[in-house]
């Protein structure tokens, strides 16, 4: 059965990614109730935010109160490189119904993105239960570990000691490396890695991500269309 | 059920982060034909935003993380992902011990 096939491959595709985030779930948890959340607040953020690095920001604000519209607009410029993604997505959605849009950009969080960009990559179709298991299987997860995190506080004391602070860089890098057969793969992460490096140092976080981002995609566009075209006709 | 002030802002945050993960969709399927230049733009999406991942993450912190960040590319070429990110995670405990 194609479903049941779709929910193994989805569960698979998600595991790497998964366990890179596990040490930030828990630390969530713990960071947030630090900061003065109740289990309850946390677990909600991890339930409705569902975006780690955003929420490490929020709760760093809500610490240092900061007042709400600037928690609110510092989360959303962190998380604003879901706007490319969500562009890109369209591409691999065109299956399915607009509910099943709307309920998969929720999930729609940067290893799954990834994953899905990858499988595509290999001509394997991007249906809703494949991307709804994953992303689900993730949310899940992730949900968990916040409340595990701030139920058991202290769990992870210091992420660096286990070099697990630098474990997502490791598994995005995988990623994009991954990626290195696509048209203008090189121009593009060269222009990418020099925007993000100059802006962290000029303009700050969270904004490196964005603006090197938009780098890169200015010079693929400037290069223009890969010779062969894209995976669906 | 009254909700706290902070469980507000954690709604408003929500909304926020959920119309960014709509928001480029919604935008490009008002176009019928996408222009070959932003589809060359699209199919950079994630080698760009990823790689602003690791970029600053890896030069800002220190010579462990650069050396790990070696490491790791250039196991990516011999080995499969989950090896290259047990190699990167032994590489980042190594590095961190030996120098810093």
């Amino acid at each position: 059965m194609n479903a049941r096939r779709d929910i193994i491959e989805g569960i698979r595709a998600a595991t790497p990614g998964m366990l890179a985030a596990t040490p930030f779930g828990l630390l969530f948890g713990a960071l947030a109730v630090d900061n003065g959340f109740t289990v309850g607040e946390a677990v909600l953020m991890s339930a409705t935010v569902f975006a780690g690095a955003s929420q490490m920001v929020g709760i760093d604000l809500f610490g240092d109160r900061v007042a709400p519209w600037l928690i609110v607009l510092s989360i959303f410029a962190v998380n604003f490189r879901h706007v490319l993604y969500s562009a890109a997505m369209s591409r691999h959605m065109r299956g399915w119904s607009t509910l099943q849009r709307y309920l998969g950009f929720f999930v729609l969080i940067d290893p799954h993105y990834a994953e899905t960009e990858k499988r595509a990559e290999t001509g394997r179709p991007i249906t809703f239960v494949w991307f709804i298991t994953g992303g689900v299987a993730f949310y899940i997860m992730w949900v968990v570990e916040g409340w595990l995190g701030a139920v058991f506080g202290r769990l992870v004391e210091n992420p660096a000691a286990y070099g697990v602070d630098f474990l997502l860089p490791i598994y995005f890098l995988g990623l994009v490396m991954g990626f290195r057969k696509r048209a203008n793969w090189l121009p593009v992460v060269i222009a990418s890695a020099a925007a993000s490096i100059a802006a962290y140092a000029l303009v700050g976080s969270p904004w490196h991500v964005s603006l090197g981002a938009l780098a890169g995609i200015v010079v693929a566009a400037v290069i223009g269309a890969p010779a062969a075209p894209a995976e669906e006709g | 059920m009254e909700l706290s002030t902070t469980a507000w802002i954690v709604l408003a945050a929500a909304l926020a982060t959920y119309l960014t993960r709509i928001g480029g969709h919604v935008v490009l399927s008002r176009f019928k034909r996408i222009h070959p230049r932003v589809q060359a733009a699209l199919d950079a999406v994630p080698a760009a935003v990823l790689t602003t991942l690791v970029a600053p993450a890896a030069v800002f912190s220190g010579p462990a993380e650069i050396a790990t960040i070696i490491v790791a590319v250039v196991a990516t070429f011999y080995l499969p992902a989950m090896a290259v990110f047990a190699l990167g995670w032994a590489a980042i405990l190594a590095f961190r011990a030996l120098i810093g």
